[in-house]
């Protein structure tokens, strides 16, 4: 099997943000709002680690 | 003189709690089904075991016991978070002994990581089962 990094990138802030609502948050509504949260901070960190590590390089 | 004579949670002390904490170890989202959290376990549960499959699927390095290098054994106690489904792992020789492909990486941190998200639903349920955790 092959994955794409931002794939690999989605897959994981998914599962992980999953699992940080549910045990971090004690209301339902606020363990989706902070599940939620999770997964923008994963993936906006990532996009903008990647585009920090392209201002670098160039 | 008014006395509070009812005893502390932390008093009435049984041994479920720690049923629960090492249920929800030893499978994935089992102690939140100990405590009929049906829909948590099941998302627990899924989350868990779809990031441990992939990280197989991916070709992930399954860490055995060692007392080499220091992340080595930081992996290994991550892997092992897992609980039953580090033992059929290396039970059925499952994963990788050594990372051959560069996405391999990816396979070995999934892993990792859904031991530790693991420990973490386990003390969860822990915490609930005991009430720390209001709900």
């Amino acid at each position: 099997m092959t994955i794409s990094h931002f794939g690999a990138v989605l897959l994981f802030a998914l599962f992980t943000s999953v699992v940080f609502g549910i045990t971090q948050r004690s209301d339902p509504r606020m363990m989706i709002r902070f599940g939620a949260f999770c997964f923008v901070l994963f993936v906006g960190g990532t996009i903008a680690a990647s585009w920090v590590m392209w201002l670098i390089k160039h | 003189m008014a006395t509070n004579v009812s005893a502390p949670a932390s008093a009435q002390s049984s041994t479920f709690p720690t049923m629960v904490l090492i249920a929800g170890w030893l499978v994935p989202g089992a102690g939140h089904f100990m405590l009929r959290k049906w829909i948590r376990g099941t998302l627990i549960s899924v989350s868990i075991l779809a990031m441990f499959v992939l990280g197989l699927a991916l070709k992930g390095k399954i860490y055995s016991p060692n007392t080499g290098d220091l992340l080595d054994v930081l992996n290994f106690a991550g892997d092992l978070g897992t609980g039953i489904l580090y033992v059929l792992a290396r039970l059925f020789d499952l994963g990788q002994a050594a990372v051959q492909v560069a996405t391999a990486d990816y396979g070995t941190k999934f892993i990792v990581v859904a031991g530790l998200l693991n420990i973490i639903s386990a003390v969860d349920a822990h915490s609930l089962a005991t009430g720390r955790k209001r709900s």
